[in-house]
């Protein structure tokens, strides 16, 4: 069965692209001659039901895994062997589908350590910690920017899960990112977060390019310009919801239950 | 809007949330107390025993610098500060040089090996890395015992004081106590230093929460090594001290043994704790002090020891004070 491949928009090039991506785990093939293609002010939806590979792909794209076969280009850059500290440095940001904060810190000191680095102040170990006192004008911006200036003060451990992701989120864009990768930025929020959520994704993707893995269908729908749907490690279909949401093997692999 | 929330922030808030008055107060105060403690010390009690404990206090102190503040079980540290005793003592015998010359070529040293250890190192986890530092820390041994400046089983002996900075002489007893308090002050403020700068802000990051730390772009392995390299610097600082107060350099301090004997010091203590190192090395040499002259085996009481913590003490008898009803109540976990 042959993939088939993303279509290009004109002359846009891609942000983040990958071809022939696979990645084998023993006798398994989690991912199998994936390609995609990411561009600049767009949210790209990558779906598919439990165990497609969509989060190995994640992890692939930002190198936390090494692919077996394949390339990855960023913004021109070929970062198949690079490291995933670089590739975030390069501008390749990512979330992670269980809650990654820093449990033990406030929710400003979440921020702030996000935005240390960017801002040169991240190998001083003879400064005091007051060095970073001119980070929180920034930090409370985003944390405005994301509604969590309420809880600022909080440990990001006592935050509900919702807010987590949220919290993320806020540390995610702190950096910047060319590339924004989010692991199910929505799973286990209430509908007004997910509103939110769905909000602010959208207005960040204006000035960068957007990939998450995403279960809610309706705000896929909604909010991604493109989608593209993974099967048993091999993408199945790609295109814009409504062309792909018609495309009768997506509808019986996976959308067509999800809508009942 | 972010203008508006800027102006809000404490800007005399020493740690990440934020302290009360009566709290830094409180702090400065025990601060004195310590540091009068540390003053009149000599003329209550035999200096040459507070002398041992700063040396072994600052080693332990460095040591919780690693497995306390980056979360690494260092089974090698013996290396850096038994190593550094053979560079600061060679050096000040065979070369000649000053003796504050000498301790830092034992610091450095210390550092040189941190370097090297830690490269091979850092990038395993757990007991893997544990058994790397050991292993590493055994063919140092190894090399002491057979290389020809160490003098193998003799050591190096009878090491000159000499005079620091050309006029302080310290075969005096005082002049000499003074020089240890200094180092170990100065030591210890810079373990301070670095566990709370933006360096330990993100050391503190990773402990957390290690991918995230690396999908903030973070090379995780180069932070773990800057602080591998630290924490064997001051104990370097610690073994060339130790070196020109007892005026030898031997095996005794690069074998697993005392590798093993810091970390019952820092466990005793309290790891992750400011305080808690200083208070087990005090606790352990003391034990052996006192053991030493009853005939008793002391590896027994050392072992039973470390047992009871282990089992019924955990956290530390800094650690335990801290979180207790009482440590709770004061917020002492924030400045023990």
């Amino acid at each position: 069965m042959n993939a088939p491949s993303p279509q290009s928009l004109g002359e846009q090039r891609a942000v983040l692209s990958a071809r022939g991506l696979s990645r084998r785990f023993g006798g398994f093939l989690a991912v199998n001659n994936v390609d995609i293609d990411v561009f600049h002010g767009e949210i790209h939806a990558l779906i598919g039901p439990n165990g497609a590979g969509k989060t190995t792909v994640f992890n692939l794209l930002t190198k936390f895994l090494q692919p077996t076969a394949g390339k990855i280009t960023l913004m021109g850059e070929d970062i198949t062997s690079t490291s995933p500290d670089r590739v975030a440095r390069m501008g390749l940001v990512r979330s992670f589908q269980i809650s990654a904060v820093f449990p033990h810190l406030t929710v400003l000191d979440n921020v702030r350590v996000a935005l240390q680095r960017p801002n040169g102040l991240a190998h001083q170990f003879w400064r005091p910690m007051s060095a970073l006192d001119t980070l929180t004008g920034k930090a409370d911006a985003l944390l405005t920017t994301v509604g969590l200036m309420r809880e600022r003060d909080a440990l990001a451990a006592d935050l509900s899960y919702g807010r987590k992701r949220v919290l993320e989120i806020a540390t995610t864009l702190a950096l910047d990112p060319k590339v924004l990768l989010l692991d199910e930025p929505l799973a286990g929020m209430g509908q007004e977060d997910i509103t939110a959520i769905a909000g602010l994704i959208r207005s960040v993707a204006k000035t960068r390019a957007v990939l998450m893995v995403e279960h809610n269908l309706s705000v896929v729908a909604d909010i991604c310009d493109r989608v593209t749907v993974l099967q048993r490690g091999e993408i199945l279909a790609a295109g814009d919801y409504a062309t792909v949401s018609q495309d009768p093997q997506v509808r019986t692999a996976y959308m067509g239950r999800e809508e009942d | 809007m972010a203008e508006i929330h800027t102006s809000t922030v404490p800007s005399d808030a020493l740690d990440d949330r934020s302290v009360s008055k009566a709290e830094i107060t409180a702090r400065r105060l025990a601060l004195i107390a310590g540091l009068l403690l540390l003053l009149v010390a000599p003329f209550l009690i035999y200096p040459v025993f507070i002398m041992k404990v700063l040396c072994f206090a600052l080693f332990a102190a460095a040591f919780n610098l690693l497995i306390g503040y980056t979360g690494l079980l260092s089974f090698g540290h013996a290396a850096f500060f038994g190593g550094a005793a053979y560079f600061t003592a060679h050096s000040v015998k065979e070369w000649g040089v000053p003796p504050e010359l000498g301790i830092l070529i034992g610091t450095a040293g210390g550092a040189a090996l941190g370097l090297i250890m830690g490269f091979f190192a850092i990038r395993r986890q757990g007991i893997y890395f544990s058994m790397i530092t050991l292993s590493l820390a055994q063919m140092f041994f190894f090399f002491c015992l057979q290389a020809k400046f160490t003098h193998g089983e003799d050591g190096i002996q009878s090491v000159p004081r000499g005079h620091l900075f050309g006029f302080i002489d310290l075969n005096q007893p005082i002049a000499m106590y003074y020089t240890v308090a200094a180092i170990f002050l100065i030591g210890v403020f810079i373990i301070w230093r670095f566990v709370h700068s933006p360096f330990g802000m993100i050391l503190k990051s990773i402990r957390e929460n290690e991918q995230r730390a690396i999908s903030l772009g973070y090379s995780v392995a180069r932070y773990k090594l800057g602080a591998f390299v630290m924490s064997a610097a001051l104990a370097g600082l610690a073994g060339g001290t130790k070196a020109l107060v007892f005026q030898f350099a031997t095996l005794t301090d690069v074998g697993w043994q005392t590798s093993g004997e810091v970390i019952l010091m820092t466990l005793l203590g309290g790891i992750g704790t400011m305080l808690g190192p200083i208070l087990g090395s005090a606790i352990v040499v003391m034990l052996g002090n006192y053991l030493a002259t009853t005939g008793f085996p002391v590896t027994i009481i050392t072992g039973a020891v470390f047992m009871i913590c282990v089992l019924v003490f955990r956290r530390g008898v800094v650690g335990e004070l801290a979180a207790s009803r009482i440590g709770r109540k004061f917020g002492l976990a924030r400045w023990l």
